[in-house]
């Protein structure tokens, strides 16, 4: 393996050091600019849907707006987080997009620090607060493995949906519900059953061998068990009583 | 037969020609089965021909694919005078080998008449569409059948690549290119020597060469039509570009709704396998190639080189990245090298006549011809040749004909979907990569959508942001919803419901979807919206502030009436109307009653003395 080689840059004139090929947004998050973004997440890939991110970087004497999350630093570019026309590219995606999901508190915001109180587009009511930056499809897909849900269609008919919207593949781990920068996903549980609604995926929990709480839902647990080659048991205890025991 | 040297198929050229030329002066029918064709009925005159032939082997009866003069189709030209018969039909048959095969009489009926001289013109040469054309790269559609390699060779197919091969080094095939000043004809005009050079460079010992026939412009046919018709040629352009490049192996990748692409390449690839032109060892070269097909399933984007790549690789059709070239990382992470098919099609051409006499044709920055398919208020509708920096006045009246029923030409939109109008006081305009471009439109693929002055320009921007709010990948916010958001506010007001600011809102909209968007669909999609609004804003204005139509197109601002003076009360719009909601009787005029009037045009439409009014 070769050395990781490091390169020195600039953002917005202050001179910044990363490892080269590094995603730019992190580096420059890590260094303290604040370039709002929703579509990214340390834990999952790079997707550049959101275009919030997006920066001007000079490469070779050559000025270019591009997004952040997904552009590979390498030494002596020259990185500005705030122009005019990154502002103002911002300011109309944020009001696409607040048109998307009004109601979510985050998006209302960061719409509002932008100066933007009101979207002049129609709500768009099918979104049901999605503003497909496909988080929750990537931390299913990447992280969690269970590829439960997809992107479906194309144009202003896309979607994120369970593949043939049927959520058999769906393990209600609450992954996405976690990821969802507008919290349009929603879990729900009621006595042993826990919903995640916006996949319409309802299942059974286990109770604990102990304290008798359902904990958390059996096909979950199957699934993780024969993923990981577990025993059969390896789940009896829910995570308190486990602790106890312990 | 398998040819292992460059003098081998020199052998097998010299001995098609001479079997030809044996046969110089017989007989022969071309007819013309490319789709346009097809569409006005040229299979079933196929059927005629082949029925009436019979046996008459003395004949030799040959289908090509698109000689480019659509409008005129079915297309038949009789040799050896080459004789030009247009809308030929089924019945015309006997006629044709009776007359003008047996005995050399010419039939006047089937010739084309040139309007503005009402002249019979009996060869192609002479016909007005065919006479400013430069058809270094389509001419050949019309001496070949798609499906037998003999005909390519004897035109000089493959002897480029005998000379790249034995010749030349890959070095100097790419330099060959780049002095040529080849840019590429998929639309963004990229030097291709450039980008060839770049993936020769690119470490690595695998290198994928692709051939983008995923044309997906409504309206533009070009692509399918070449490759449909000499699909030799693009492959022996592929497989230059190969050794250039240093590939092993290549793609084509066409769309599955040109099945007659798909067949054609199909039988050429196995063909030209068959006589050493792909696979181990080429022409003994020790070159080796190969070509495989993926065919795609329709969507506009997937003509977006990145995301071809990943069509290919079996994901959705979404466009990556690109930080990162795709000549260094592209199709599975590998250098890879796309052009789309007329760029490949243009290489053999470059290769066997040679830079200077090639970069002779065309303007300083864009050299050679460019293939238009031009379509929309013109009277002739076809694909025509042209070379870079024609301007668009000779192009839509002394190739195009003009605008039928004297109508006054008001724009012309270049670029497909994401290109733009261009108007009549630019009409002088050399048509070149950078003119159009600063035009405020592009070259595209070479779409070429001619409008009248019956064609309302808010309505033409509507038609086109809609298919590109469907069409876009749906990825990236700016495009998937400022394309929604755009076309929204362009129903609004194509309806009457504009507001004040709509056009200023539509301008920043169009600014972020071209500044922010990912990909060449989302940087090109506001080109309609926004040249429209740069040539044509007191269009705009007036559907907003005047609630009116001035092109009398947009049904809600719209109101048909009878001038009673003119009105001969024959009955017509009446008999005519879907909604009934004509009154008068024969001798009494016609009369619209306005709540049950539709504004569908049919009345005006149908109307012999034009006394229908729109206003």
């Amino acid at each position: 393996m070769s050395e990781k080689e490091l390169v020195k840059f600039q953002i917005d004139g202050l001179e910044v050091e990363a490892e080269k090929g590094q995603m730019l947004l992190p580096v420059a998050l890590e260094y303290g600019f604040e370039i709002p973004h929703l579509c990214y997440h340390e834990a999952v890939s790079p997707y550049g849907a959101c275009r919030l991110c997006l920066v001007e970087v000079t490469k070779g004497g050559r000025t270019k707006m591009t997004t952040s999350c997904n552009y590979p630093v390498d030494a002596g570019i020259e990185v500005a987080t705030a122009t005019e026309n990154v502002l103002r590219a911002r300011r109309m995606i944020l009001e696409l997009l607040l048109a998307r999901a009004p109601k979510s508190e985050h998006i209302v915001k960061m719409a509002k620090a932008m100066g933007i109180e009101e979207s002049r587009f129609s709500v768009i009511e099918e979104a049901d607060g999605c503003i497909l930056c496909g988080l929750c499809e990537r931390v299913c897909r990447e992280v969690v493995g269970a590829n439960a849900i997809t992107f479906v269609s194309r144009g202003d008919r896309r979607e994120v949906a369970p593949p043939f919207w049927d959520p058999l593949a769906c393990i209600a781990c609450g992954a996405c519900v976690y990821v969802c920068p507008t919290d349009c996903i929603k879990m729900e549980e009621h006595g042993d059953e826990r919903t995640i609604v916006r996949w319409k995926r309802t299942l059974k929990m286990q109770p604990c061998q102990s304290c008798g709480k359902p904990f958390a839902p059996q096909f979950q647990l199957d699934w993780i068990i024969d993923r990981a080659q577990l025993s059969k048991d390896f789940y009896e205890l829910c995570p308190v009583c486990r602790k106890q025991k312990k | 037969m398998h040819l292992k040297s460059p003098e081998e198929l020199e052998q097998l050229r010299t001995k098609i020609l001479e079997e030809r030329k044996a046969q110089e002066g017989k007989k022969g029918i071309v007819l013309c089965t490319g789709t346009g064709c097809r569409g006005a009925g040229a299979l079933e005159v196929y059927e005629a021909f082949k029925k009436e032939l019979g046996s008459k082997s003395a004949i030799d009866f040959k289908s090509t694919c698109c000689h480019g003069f659509c409008e005129r189709g079915p297309i038949t030209v009789v040799e050896p005078m080459g004789t030009f018969y247009q809308r030929v039909t089924p019945d015309d048959v006997p006629h044709i080998i009776a007359e003008t095969v047996q005995k050399g009489q010419i039939i006047e009926d089937l010739l084309y008449q040139d309007p503005k001289t009402e002249q019979k013109i009996p060869t192609e040469k002479d016909i007005p569409f065919y006479k400013k054309q430069h058809r270094l790269v389509f001419g050949h559609n019309r001496l070949i059948d798609p499906t037998r390699i003999e005909d390519y060779v004897a035109n000089g197919g493959y002897q480029a690549l005998a000379k790249a091969l034995f010749h030349l080094s890959p070095d100097e095939i790419i330099e060959e290119v780049k002095r040529a000043g080849l840019r590429g004809r998929g639309g963004g005009g990229f030097p291709a020597g450039r980008k060839w050079e770049s993936c020769r460079r690119a470490p690595g010992d695998l290198r994928y060469v692709i051939c983008n026939c995923d044309e997906g412009d409504p309206g533009a046919y070009m692509d399918r039509s070449l490759m449909e018709g000499n699909p030799h040629r693009v492959l022996e352009g592929m497989i230059i570009g190969a050794y250039a490049i240093g590939s092993r192996e290549g793609y084509v990748y066409v769309r599955n709704e040109y099945p007659l692409a798909v067949e054609n390449v199909g039988i050429a690839i196995e063909q030209a396998h068959k006589m050493g032109f792909l696979g181990q060892n080429i022409l003994g070269s020790g070159f080796d190639f190969d070509v495989k097909i993926s065919k795609g399933g329709g969507a506009f984007v997937a003509g977006e080189s990145t995301a071809l790549m990943a069509s290919i690789e079996g994901y959705v059709a979404e466009p990556r990245a690109k930080h990162i070239h795709t000549v260094e990382s592209g199709l599975w992470d590998k250098p890879t090298n796309l052009n789309n098919v007329e760029t490949w099609a243009n290489v053999p051409v470059i290769i066997e006549k040679g830079v200077d006499w090639y970069s002779k044709i065309g303007t300083e920055g864009s050299k050679g011809t460019k293939i238009f398919s031009l379509v929309g208020k013109i009277n002739n509708t076809g694909l025509i040749e042209v070379p870079m920096g024609m301007t668009l006045r000779e192009i839509v009246y002394d190739i195009g004909g003009g605008i039928p029923g004297g109508k006054r030409f008001k724009a012309v939109q270049t670029g497909g979907p994401s290109g733009g109008c261009i108007p009549e006081e630019m009409l002088d305009l050399p048509v070149d990569f950078d003119a159009l471009t600063k035009a405020g439109s592009m070259m595209g693929s070479g779409g070429m959508i001619v409008m009248d002055e019956s064609t309302c320009m808010v309505d033409v921007a509507k038609y086109f942001t809609h298919f590109l709010k469907d069409e876009s990948c749906g990825k990236c916010t700016s495009c998937r919803d400022g394309t929604l958001r755009m076309y929204e506010i362009l129903d609004a007001i194509t309806k009457g419901k504009g507001k004040d600011g709509d056009i200023e809102l539509l301008e920043e909209i169009g600014w972020a979807t071209t500044e922010a968007s990912l990909c060449a669909l989302g940087g090109t999609a506001a080109n309609p919206v926004l040249s429209t609004i740069r040539y044509f804003r007191d269009e705009y204005e007036a559907h907003i502030r005047d609630k009116r139509c001035p092109a009398g197109v947009c049904p809600d601002l719209i109101t048909y009436t009878i001038d009673p003076e003119a009105c001969i009360a024959c009955m017509k719009c009446k008999k005519e109307c879907p909604t009934k909601a004509i009154t008068g009787e024969k001798k009494v005029p016609h009369e619209i009653i306005q709540a049950k009037c539709i504004k569908c045009g049919t009345c005006k439409e149908v109307c012999p003395v034009d006394a229908v009014k729109v206003e």
